[in-house]
């Protein structure tokens, strides 16, 4: 699972786009008592301002409705539920936290490493974020992935706007089409960014997705073609 | 995935969220329609659209009465308002589909949500990719694009007449027919998913080679892939072995995903299952 990895844009984008997420070892490494640390990861990360939380079974923050209200068209709620993520936790699987801003990962980061939870505990942002979020940690960087971008029949691909938001869900579960629409949402002032931003967090089903730097996005390409 | 004719309303919004473009509204039907090779049964429709439970009847009339006054409703556009779809029992091969392209589903050959391994992620527990190594994820189809084992197995096929060791625990490794020769299965090489990840280690030494054969594979397929390259630091944190390498090759590595060694093993201390299917 590369769900976090292949973000696209420069390293300068992701001034705003820090994923921590934790896992337990499956197989003979299994660590005893993981849901629990896994739930506690989840508790301190919402001590530091996440913009998103969530967990690789049940989704994110901000969730779909299987009821929705009729009246909920005229008055959504956009808010991102974070104890909900923490509570709905059944499972061993992934948790991860979404920052938008270094300050708040490199804190969060020197936490749980206080907090000696025994997980395995990765940093997906630009190479020199992780870096720092290791450095004010005290810690060495163990292992890392890099992202070697795209390649390939890239004509089948979009334009950069609309790569920049699909690609916040590495699974795929956010269509270029619907980042296209909310876009033009954004443009025709039909929607606010923020709540395109929303609708698209919705989609994804692991809560690694930023609204804060969908956000951002689509509040530049309000007034820019590509 | 099936979307039922007696509720939709055509209103459109799915056809907006598949990510594979395979909804569209049939002119003739005047209902969604999903294009049964190209879905790839990801869910995304079936999951990340809200539901609403109105009436089938009261909503199509509600908006043909709006149409003919060109009027349009301006509705939330993550919405089915009558709950139209509906999973179906998928069997053999076309369940393959979704255990790569539906990241809620557990693989069973790895127990993993979504279509990888652990990889480097878990790497200060179990070790994997150790100094001298690189790990590989060669994923095809992402981002958007999709992908037929056909090209997943041209790849497979490459790399294995280079002698690379497959990860035994990635699903399209549990797939193959033949590990020494990267032969897939026949019977599901026309089946398309989301996107299927290519999991190898090899020496340090062959990382070159092993790039220069993904992109001359990528010439002959049909989708787009993404490379991910897995390293063990040094004792400072340090990478100063690949990420030279693979700079010389002209990528720009801005984003990388960093283990910072926190995991700690189990009481259990067998040998890694982590194995690798060298051909």
């Amino acid at each position: 699972m590369t769900n976090t990895l292949h973000r696209f844009g420069s390293a300068d984008s992701f001034h705003d786009d820090f994923i921590v997420f934790a896992m337990a070892c499956k197989g003979p490494f299994k660590q005893e008592n993981a849901l629990d640390g896994l739930r506690r990861f989840l508790q301190i990360a919402i001590e530091f301002k996440p913009v998103n939380l969530g967990d690789a079974r049940h989704g994110g923050a901000i969730r779909p409705s299987r009821q929705m209200n009729p009246l909920a068209h005229w008055a959504r709620d956009n808010a991102p539920d974070f104890q909900a993520v923490v509570d709905g936790l059944t499972d061993v699987t992934t948790c991860a936290a979404v920052f938008d801003n270094r300050e708040n990962a490199e804190k969060f980061v020197k936490r749980i490493k206080e907090e000696n939870l025994g997980l395995s505990v990765n940093v997906s942002t630009s190479i020199e974020g992780a870096e720092d979020c290791c450095e004010y940690a005290g810690i060495p960087r163990h292992s890392v992935g890099y992202s070697l971008g795209f390649e390939g029949k890239t004509d089948k691909m979009p334009n950069s706007q609309v790569m920049l938001l699909s690609t916040m869900c590495g699974h795929g579960m956010i269509s270029h089409s619907l980042a296209k629409k909310m876009i033009d949402f954004v443009k025709e002032n039909r929607r606010t960014p923020e709540q395109c931003a929303a609708t698209l967090t919705r989609f994804c089903s692991c809560g690694v997705f930023n609204p804060a730097r969908a956000k951002r996005i689509l509040e530049d390409a309000r007034t820019k073609t590509s | 995935m099936q979307i039922n004719p007696k509720k939709c309303v055509a209103c459109g919004n799915c056809t907006y969220v598949c990510p594979m473009g395979a909804i569209y509204i049939d002119p003739v039907l005047k209902r969604a329609t999903i294009d049964r090779d190209e879905c790839v049964e990801c869910y995304t429709c079936f999951n990340g659209l809200s539901q609403e439970h109105l009436n089938p009847t009261l909503v199509r009339a509600g908006r043909k009465l709006l149409a003919a006054m060109r009027i349009r409703f301006d509705p939330e556009p993550d919405v089915c308002p009558t709950a139209a779809f509906e999973p179906d029992e998928l069997t053999w091969p076309r369940v393959v589909r979704r255990a790569f392209s539906d990241p809620r589903v557990p693989h069973e050959s790895t127990g993993v949500e979504g279509r990888g391994t652990e990889e480097v992620k878990t790497n200060d527990v179990t070790g994997r990719v150790g100094p001298g190594d690189v790990g590989f994820t060669i994923e095809l189809g992402r981002p958007g694009v999709g992908v037929r084992f056909r090209d997943i197995q041209e790849m497979c096929i490459a790399l294995a007449a280079a002698g690379v060791a497959f990860e035994k625990k990635n699903p399209i490794t549990s797939l193959m027919s033949d590990v020494a020769t990267g032969t897939i299965r026949a019977d599901i090489l026309d089946e398309k998913v989301l996107s299927a990840i290519v999991e190898i280690k090899v020496p340090v030494s062959r990382a070159e080679e092993i790039v220069r054969l993904v992109w001359d594979v990528e010439k002959r397929i049909d989708t787009v892939v993404s490379i991910g390259a897995g390293v063990r630091c040094d004792a400072n944190g340090n990478d100063a072995v690949v990420a030279p390498i693979l700079e010389r090759l002209g990528y720009d590595l801005a984003r990388a995903k960093t283990n910072i060694g926190l995991g700690r093993r189990g009481t259990s201390t067998q040998a890694s299952d982590r194995e690798m299917v060298t051909t």
